[in-house]
């Protein structure tokens, strides 16, 4: 009886611990505390392809034997971009040898990018002699494919190259070449047989497709058929990725999902909101874009709020590293969307590392070192009460 | 390969054979009681065998399974049932003062089966034994003392297989010697063996790994470096007092010379690692710990990424709680248990920020066994565990519900 009673107990007890199991794991966390994750409304087929893309950007790791280098910057997607957000100083990538819209005249020499890390035997590269350079945070790659997909036109209505409404913002897109292997989307705008690009510190990448392929070669020295040339000996070699991962990585890129704003009924955050307005902050990040047409149905015809207007703008002497790309000057940056902003500790090492080279160790502080067409709007946080400061701040980190 | 699994299969079917024709009863089962003390240089000798009336052969081995239901922030793979391992032994005494002992491992999940152990030891004093062939290099104590069915756990410490590599063998010969007086033990190895090789700074678990060496098998006939590695051990046991250990492991790693030319630096490996095991007298709780330290030259043109120093190691605690017929089951014993684990895999600053570099874990896993047998172990562990990444984010949390049974056989 005693037996049969034990035996029961443990019964009981091994059916009641696998039926709730899962209650003694960690709880996943809001979503909205989530850069990471694809956008609602992916069919089966494209969650597979997601997924791939996930794989390969968050878990492929490059080794000297499938490819890396043999200079590189880092060894795998997933090294610069954490969860998604943005980079660390860990991973700041620099540029060099370009001052104005005549091109980099370092391309001989390792230009653009430095590949400041080299498998072992090799040496990385160094900056050359009288080249100037500009470090770069990896930014985060949430909503890209959204922001892939406003149309040529909104860009250029939100430009205002001679300041025609006088409040000191400009604003100008970066016009580019294309290299052979981008087909232009549909509708795209074109001046002079170059085309609006809006990725990137300068806005120096056309499309998710061109920033993929640049980063595999420029950051891990990895070929591919879209752009076979070896980073090292400048030879066309084979390629060393296939074509189907860089293209799944591009639609994982294209299919992550928007930041989700927190707190949103939170009156100091609401008070921010006005506030941000109020200073014109929004003169550049613009709070609300929308996509056109995809055929990816979950992205079509969007409304959004990336806090970004895409467009190239002066800030200012103190953040010009005499360093450019594209038809950039040297003092222009492409408006860089606040959205996921609050989220960036996260992958960022648990501080701030802000703008464009992570020297920002908070908001305030990027705020306070905006210049240029932004200076109207600096100059006006300044000014604001302690009070108006803050809930300008929690709006931010909000986003 | 193919030759490795016909010989077992003709080892097998032999076994069977005569197992078929000899009266049971010539069957001999050594009763080892695995929690007996002995040094933990001893353990491959310290197993369960089963001998054949007057065959010289023994055999033995054991076999690890698991059920788990893990999750991660809140994303669960759900159930899987995992058979980790199953171990044969094969040991042959084949004069009074020269056995030979192989160990072979067959791990489906990782699609490998390998052989961990099978050297020749040839006594020449009790203080004096040369030991040729597959060894096992004796860093730290789990390396040489992994038996599933010795452990109260499912896992095997983290610090012991994914920064330390488990089971980690190699061609390679040495000498070996003990020493006895009362309740005093005293024992030594030190081997000249094959090594580890450059994937221990690039490899796909973008660390510094060295069980990515393992998955080199050209090891056991050329060795990326030429020099050969170092591995010594010292242990001392006192019966009232415990086991105290102290071993190191060393040697250049990478491939610096290739066809005469030299195409790379030297680049140098050393491992260190203390381990202790005691009994409590009177409450009889079983305490085994081990830790090691990494430093490994890593080129500074390098990255980061790959840590040229690591530290970690675990803590077991194994209270006896019951010891008496259970369910029909003499002497049987029920255990509570707790591991304690933390790994650093990447010691240090960031160059860039001069800010600690992350990559390190904590465990926590409690856990109760139940024995029928020593030789035998049910049991179930709940896992908590924090990760953190390399840039120190905010640490992933995981949990995790384990079930598993070990035996040897």
């Amino acid at each position: 009886m005693k037996k049969s009673l034990l035996v029961t107990c443990i019964l009981v007890g091994l059916v009641t611990i696998i039926q709730s199991c899962s209650k003694l794991e960690p709880a996943s966390p809001k979503d909205e505390n989530l850069l990471d994750g694809p956008v609602e409304g992916l069919s089966y087929e494209e969650s597979r392809r997601f997924l791939s893309g996930d794989v390969a950007f968050n878990d492929e790791i490059f080794t000297p034997e499938k490819g890396l280098g043999p200079v590189f910057v880092a060894t795998s997607c997933g090294s610069c971009h954490a969860g998604d957000g943005k980079g660390h100083p860990f991973t700041t990538l620099t540029r060099f040898g370009q001052i104005d819209e005549t091109g980099n005249k370092f391309l001989n020499q390792g230009g653009p990018q430095l590949q400041n890390r080299a498998i072992p035997g090799y040496m990385p590269e160094q900056i050359p002699l009288g080249a100037t350079f500009s470090k770069f945070t990896p930014p985060a790659n949430t909503g890209l494919g959204l922001l892939e997909l406003v149309s040529d036109a909104d860009i250029l209505a939100m430009a205002d190259p001679d300041d025609n409404d006088n409040d000191g913002i400009s604003g100008v897109p970066n016009y580019g070449n294309l290299p052979q292997y981008i087909i232009p989307f549909a509708n795209a705008i074109q001046k002079d047989g170059k085309y609006i690009h809006r990725f990137g510190k300068k806005a120096a990448a056309y499309s998710l497709l061109h920033q993929t392929v640049n980063a595999y070669n420029q950051d891990i020295g990895i070929t591919s058929s879209y752009d076979p040339v070896d980073v090292y000996t400048h030879l066309t070699i084979d390629p060393e990725i296939s074509t189907q991962t860089v293209n799944d990585v591009v639609f994982y890129l294209q299919t992550l999902k928007a930041p989700i704003q927190r707190q949103q009924n939170d009156s100091e955050v609401k008070n921010g909101r006005v506030i941000f307005d109020r200073i014109n902050c929004s003169g550049c990040h613009k709070p609300t874009l929308k996509t056109g047409i995809s055929t990816t149905k979950a992205l079509s015809n969007k409304t959004f709020h990336p806090y970004t207007d895409l467009l190239l703008h002066d800030m200012g002497a103190g953040l010009d590293d005499a360093y450019t790309e594209g038809t950039a000057k040297t003092f222009e940056w492409r408006t860089p969307p606040l959205w996921g902003l609050g989220l960036s500790p996260n992958s960022q090492g648990g501080q701030y590392h802000l703008l464009h080279d992570g020297r920002a160790k908070s908001i305030e502080e990027a705020i306070t070192l905006h210049g240029g067409e932004a200076a109207n709007a600096r100059n006006e946080y300044i000014q604001l009460s302690a009070a108006d400061k803050n809930a300008l701040i929690k709006f931010l980190k909000s986003l | 390969m193919k030759k490795v699994i016909t010989t077992l299969t003709i080892i097998l079917i032999g076994y069977y054979i005569a197992e078929a024709q000899i009266d049971p009863k010539l069957l001999k089962r050594s009763t080892l009681d695995t929690a007996k003390q002995s040094l933990n240089m001893d353990a491959v000798y310290e197993r369960p065998f089963i001998t054949v009336g007057k065959l010289p052969v023994s055999l033995g081995g054991y076999m690890e399974a698991n059920w788990q239901h893990s999750g991660t922030d809140g994303v669960s793979e759900g159930h899987q049932f995992q058979f980790r391992r199953m171990t044969l032994f094969v040991a042959s005494t084949i004069s009074k003062r020269i056995k030979f002992l192989s160990e072979i491992e067959f791990e489906p999940a990782e699609k490998e089966i390998a052989i961990e152990f099978a050297a020749l030891d040839l006594e020449l004093h009790p203080l004096l034994n040369l030991r040729g062939g597959m060894i096992m290099n004796p860093i730290g104590a789990f390396n040489q003392n992994h038996d599933g069915p010795k452990w109260e756990f499912t896992d095997r410490p983290i610090a012991m297989t994914q920064m330390l590599p488990a089971t980690w063998s190699n061609a390679g010969f040495g000498i070996y010697g003990k020493h006895y007086n009362t309740n005093w033990m005293f024992g030594y190895e030190i081997y000249a063996s094959s090594g580890f090789d450059n994937s221990i700074i690039a490899n796909k678990e973008n660390k510094t790994f060295l069980p990515a060496a393992k998955e080199n098998t050209e090891r056991f006939e050329e060795m990326a470096s030429g020099q050969p590695l170092l591995t010594g051990k010292i242990a001392v046991r006192h019966n009232k007092i415990g086991e105290i250990g102290l071993s190191y492991m060393g040697g250049i790693y990478n491939k610096w010379l290739d066809d005469g030319i030299v195409i790379d630096d030297k680049r140098r490996l050393n491992i260190f690692a203390i381990d202790f095991n005691t009994t409590l007298p009177n409450l009889n709780t079983f305490i085994t710990a081990e830790w090691a330290w990494i430093n490994i030259d890593v080129p500074t043109t390098y990255s980061q990424q790959f840590g040229n120093k690591q530290q970690g190691g675990y803590a077991d605690i194994v209270q006896p709680i019951l010891k008496r017929e259970i369910l029909g089951w003499q002497n049987a014993t029920i255990n509570l248990a707790c591991r304690f684990e933390y790994v650093d895999w990447n010691v240090g600053k960031f160059k860039e920020t001069d800010e600690n570099i992350g990559d390190e874990l904590w465990s926590i896993m409690p856990g109760i066994s139940f024995r029928p047998r020593p030789q035998t172990v049910l049991r179930a562990n709940y896992r908590i565990q924090s990760q953190k990444d390399l840039l120190g984010n905010p640490p992933t949390k995981t949990a995790a519900i384990q079930f598993g049974v070990s035996t040897y056989f």
